[in-house]
């Protein structure tokens, strides 16, 4: 672990792995809800980082590092503890034959794949409501378009690098697209509701098959 | 009537703020708020606000709004007046940072600074439309909030609920300046770039004309790559404002409120905190130097 300064009123916590910054994450925001790191506003896990913010309280910093020095970053949270989600797909994904061909397999065997993962949320970010989700399979593990599409339709599903997602709203975006959630899939992203985003770090996340629309 | 400001004329952005909606970058939410937070607070208080209150921020001026009942507001910003055009008297300028008060169905109207770029215009009582996730701030990223304002557009006014300032007439205003020093905190990725504080300390960049409320783009010496960081991809990490990204290009960028929560470009320094609010102000072909300092130790 290293603790890299973000400006005078952030820290960056550089690790070595998602397992890690699920625990960090888990033990910062468990840290923030009991009320004691006063200051801190935001704690935001990303692929191998995690942000923590104290805007207008820089006094707050150092009790950060003392419980990150106290951290047990092989302490990950157990999968599913924040609930599971599961949600239809019409697997027609404009990607999918690209994605088959990458992965050495046909087009049913990358949505038995898709379907058969079990998924967990390692973060959000990039659009309100949007996660990354942790756990797919090598074969379906690609990279992104080299060119990235203006306009990817809300509910699009795609993997990219480690990483499956689904586009919350209408958006750009590079991802390869498998498919599209059905009309019926819970909304991803409601302000008025608590909490907002339906997918949480440490969700546990399943995709069916639906058969196409 | 009730209580309501009515967009009659807009300018190229008018945007309901208040001091944004922090705390939700973890599910992608941007905070948002006012670029220019101190102009935006002083607003609040010379009209007797909360702090919390929303007013609007107006990048470069025209916006003509009609008030549906008597009201106090106050722009803050650059300096420069607003005017006040009332049925059947000659239009009248009054100054900017100071409490104005209006009778119902006056419009006031903002125009352009004449420098700088965004004016805070604060509201008695507030701009009273409905909070999204703690904040009526719009937020051009991401969508929430209420949409830009447009002609026809109403905003409810909230009650006021102190007396507007009086005796204000020892606020210091000057004109923002065309070139600027800033303070950069180096880190976290400083290692990324290719002698970083040196060319930081050295080089002396332009505000391109394509800024916006999520970042201000700079022109001029390119930040290379650090030989040892040659073809490495950075995974993307979180995001504060103030941020100085540095794109496969070299050109910097220095992100303002409404910047995504994560970004994949190494961020090379980060702008003092209490300097930041310049950038919500700087015209394009504006010139930025930055004072690197060494990371802080908390």
């Amino acid at each position: 672990m290293e603790v890299l300064p973000v400006g005078p009123e952030a820290l960056l916590v550089d690790l070595d792995g998602l397992d890690a910054v699920a625990a960090v994450g888990a033990a910062l925001r468990d840290a923030l809800s009991r009320g004691e790191l006063p200051g801190v506003v935001d704690v935001v896990p990303a692929a191998r980082t995690v942000l923590v913010t104290a805007p207008g309280a820089r006094e707050a910093l150092p009790g950060v590092r003392s419980l990150l020095a106290g951290v047990d970053t092989t302490a990950v949270p157990e999968r599913g503890a924040a609930g599971t989600v599961e949600l239809d797909v019409h697997y027609d994904g404009e990607d999918l034959e690209l994605v088959a061909r990458d992965a050495g397999c046909d087009v049913d065997e990358v949505i038995a794949r898709h379907t058969g993962a079990t998924l967990t949320v390692a973060f959000g970010g990039f659009a309100p409501g949007f996660a990354y989700l942790a756990g797919l399979p090598e074969s379906l593990q690609q990279p992104r378009l080299d060119t990235p599409r203006p306009r990817i339709p809300a509910g699009s599903v795609g993997v990219a690098g480690e990483f499956g997602g689904v586009y919350p709203r209408t958006s750009p975006g590079g991802w390869r697209l498998l498919g599209r959630l059905t009309a019926d899939a819970p909304t991803l992203f409601d302000p008025d509701r608590d909490p907002p985003a339906l997918l949480q770090p440490g969700t546990t996340v399943r995709f069916r098959d639906a058969g196409r629309a | 009537m009730s209580r309501a400001l009515v967009v009659e004329e807009v300018g190229p952005q008018a945007l309901v703020v208040d001091r944004g909606r922090p705390g939700w970058a973890h599910v992608g939410v941007p905070t948002a708020g006012a670029l220019d937070g101190p102009a935006h607070a002083l607003a609040q208080r010379l009209v007797g606000n909360d702090p919390d209150a929303a007013g609007l921020e107006v990048l470069l001026g025209g916006l003509a709004l009609r008030v549906t009942a008597a009201t106090t507001v106050a722009l803050t910003g650059p300096p420069g007046g607003l005017r006040v055009r009332r049925s059947g008297a000659p239009e009248r300028v009054a100054a900017s940072h100071q409490p104005v008060h209006l009778d119902a169905d006056d419009v006031l109207v903002v125009p352009a600074p004449t420098s700088g770029l965004r004016g805070y215009l604060g509201v008695g009582g507030g701009v009273a439309v409905d909070a999204v996730l703690g904040s009526r701030s719009a937020d051009t990223l991401s969508g929430l909030g209420p949409a830009p304002l447009e002609v026809g557009t109403e905003l409810p006014v909230g009650a006021p609920t102190t007396v507007p300032a009086i005796g204000t007439g020892a606020v210091g205003v000057s004109a923002v300046p065309d070139a600027v020093v800033v303070t950069l905190h180096l880190g976290p990725r400083a290692d990324w770039v290719d002698d970083a504080a040196g060319r930081l300390r050295a080089g002396t960049w332009t505000v391109a004309p394509t800024g916006d409320r999520v970042g201000v783009r700079l022109e001029g010496p390119a930040l290379e790559r650090a030989p040892a960081r040659v073809g490495e991809e950075l995974r993307s990490e979180g995001l504060i404002g103030g941020a100085v990204q540095v794109p496969p290009d070299g050109r910097p960028v220095v992100f303002l409120a409404d910047h995504p929560t994560t970004g994949g470009y190494p961020v090379v320094g980060v702008v003092d905190p209490a300097e930041l609010a310049v950038f919500a102000q700087l015209r394009p072909g504006s010139s930025v130097r930055f004072a690197p300092v060494a990371p802080p130790v908390p």
